[in-house]
């Protein structure tokens, strides 16, 4: 089984529009949305929920007045400030560490579990597909994007498919991390921009860090040619494949606005380039990491 | 007074609208670009002669010798960063959220304060804006902490416009806490839309006051202005999709730098926003 992530370190650079067109290029697959905290796959590919499960994220303090005597045991040792002086729990600061509950002289702190989402096993006109939906203000997308693609490999397995889709969410944070190791292959997605080569520097240091072979495209090439050069220069450099160019096209827009996959919805220079930067990725995801290991 | 930049989805034009605030108010102000993952605003802004100083949270140290193997520190670790093997207490540092629960519990006072690195924060002066961001390193997950740090650097004489990260959980919710108004960037398309509302959400929970802007305005549906007016929400500003926009922007132009009616409207907005704190 190969898993193939997208990211693209800077947002908005046209990731979540070519998983999807990926999602329905690729066979044998099922398409995961690690974009937790933002996620808009389900947007173009129109799952049906076969399966729903609270994500539980992790414990947090819940200090019962009845019981608490103000002695202020918790408020001194929370590192986090996530103790009031009327001694109430901000659920947002709290981190679950439990020390306040350790501490407590009248055992005056429960400690549940916490619901930081819900998890969605579906079926789309695609094949299956894991995404989630974390809880507003919520934390540990990390751990959820975890349990996502441990869901879909094991998904995968039952039903004999070998490939794992996963969109990435932005940044190089928490959740990117969880979302790239481990995984065979890394594509992210720039845009020629200043601030895309600076963020594509810095995603692709993250993929060098965590040992997954990257494989950049950038999008909307032609908005700037001299900044698309110096993305595929870096590239080079640092030994990451360029593997195509996408030509700014509003029919991506357009595809979006009608809730349409750009691949079936268009024969325009962006999906064309899509179908072809499908055919690089998957003959470097299928066969180029089978070379390199040998 | 702090006002923030903010988003659900990325790429919306969250540093465009907070280089360009800082940029036309020709009086001094901070800029603090919490968006500390992939920070940005740098590139627009080129600070002179940046100040860089180290960023460390604290972790376990366990000394073996005093250590009695009683386990009270694997067992209070919320965070699988202590493990005891045979006679060995081994730490992982990058799972530690510095709660302090190990040194608190130990018996032995075995356990003393080390540090992780968890970036750098960056500071410099560029026209009338002094510029503070952080810049997570490589490789770490946690970006609250130096987050905290960036916002840690605000002058309270002077007004500030922070830079927030895209997305609606925790380093969202970090950046901001206590701020005084959020104007939250978004574009009319249907992602634009459901991150929006997920991002409304997240301020609403904060019981923050907000306003929108859209970016791009003429380039999608209907449907953002339609929800806006629906929730009384309001729109502060309607940026145009002008290819002049997004190639200034591509070359790390500050949009208003090079368009003097921008510069107008973003006066205005700043003075909007100042009647509805």
């Amino acid at each position: 089984m190969k898993e193939l992530v997208i990211i693209s370190g800077k947002g908005g650079t046209g990731k979540t529009s070519i998983t999807a067109g990926f999602a329905a290029l690729a066979e044998n697959k099922v398409i995961v949305d690690a974009d937790v905290d933002a996620a808009d796959l389900h947007l173009v590919l129109h799952p049906e929920v076969r399966r729903t499960t609270e994500f539980m994220g992790g414990h947090i303090a819940v200090i019962d007045s009845e019981k608490c005597t103000g002695c202020g045991e918790c408020l001194q040792r929370c590192q986090f400030g996530a103790v009031s002086g009327d001694f109430r729990v901000d659920a947002r600061a709290c981190e679950g560490c439990g020390v306040c509950v350790h501490f407590c002289p009248e055992k005056a702190i429960a400690f549940p579990e916490r619901v930081c989402g819900r998890w969605f096993v579906s079926e789309t006109a695609l094949g299956p597909m894991v995404h989630a939906r974390l809880g507003i203000a919520e934390e540990n997308s990390g751990l959820l994007v975890s349990l996502l693609r441990k869901e879909a490999k094991a998904l995968a397995e039952e039903r004999k498919l070998d490939t794992l889709i996963v969109d990435g969410p932005p940044g190089i944070g928490c959740p990117v991390i969880s979302a790239l190791t481990g995984a065979d292959a890394v594509l992210i997605i720039s845009e020629p921009t200043l601030s895309g080569l600076h963020d594509l520097e810095r995603a692709a240091n993250l993929a060098a860090f965590l040992k997954v072979p990257a494989m950049v495209c950038v999008n909307k090439y032609d908005i700037n040619p001299a900044i698309t050069e110096r993305i595929e220069a870096f590239a080079a450099r640092q030994g990451i494949r360029s593997v195509g160019r996408i030509p700014y096209d509003r029919e991506v827009t357009a595809a979006m606005v009608a809730l349409k996959n750009l691949v079936a919805h268009s024969d325009g220079p962006a999906a064309t380039a899509v179908r072809g930067l499908w055919q690089a990725v998957s003959t470097q995801l299928h066969d180029g990491s089978e070379v390199s290991k040998t | 007074m702090i006002i923030a930049i903010a988003s659900g989805k990325g790429g919306t034009g969250k540093t465009t609208v907070a280089t360009s605030l800082a940029v036309c108010l020709d009086a001094p102000v901070q800029l603090l670009d919490c968006d500390v993952e992939e920070p940005n605003a740098h590139i627009f802004l080129k600070p002179e002669n940046p100040r860089i100083r180290r960023v460390t949270t604290m972790v376990p140290q366990v000394d073996a010798e005093r250590c009695n193997l009683c386990g009270k520190c694997r067992r209070i670790c919320q965070f699988n960063a202590i493990m005891i093997l045979g006679d060995t207490v081994m730490t992982f540092p990058e799972m530690c959220h510095s709660c302090y629960g190990c040194l608190m519990v130990c018996p032995e006072a075995a356990i003393s304060e080390s540090f992780r690195e968890i970036g750098e924060l960056v500071s410099g002066s560029a026209g009338n804006v002094e510029l503070v961001y952080g810049r997570l390193r490589v490789g770490e997950a946690m970006s609250p902490p130096l987050i905290q740090e960036v916002k840690a650097q605000h002058n309270s004489d002077l007004p500030a416009i922070i830079d927030a990260p895209p997305g609606t959980s925790c380093p969202v919710v970090t950046a901001l806490t206590g701020v005084d108004f959020v104007v939250l960037v978004t574009e009319p398309t249907p992602f634009g839309f459901n991150d929006l509302v997920l991002a409304v959400g997240a301020v609403r929970s904060m019981q923050l006051p907000f306003g929108i802007v859209i970016n791009r305005c003429d380039s999608g549906d209907r449907q953002v202005a339609r929800y806006a007016e629906k929730e009384k929400i309001p729109i502060l500003m309607e940026i145009p999709d002008q290819r002049k926009i997004a190639e200034n922007y591509s070359r790390g132009v500050v949009p208003v730098d090079a368009d003097d009616g921008l510069r107008t409207a973003f006066r205005d907005l700043y003075r909007d926003i100042l009647t509805r704190i």
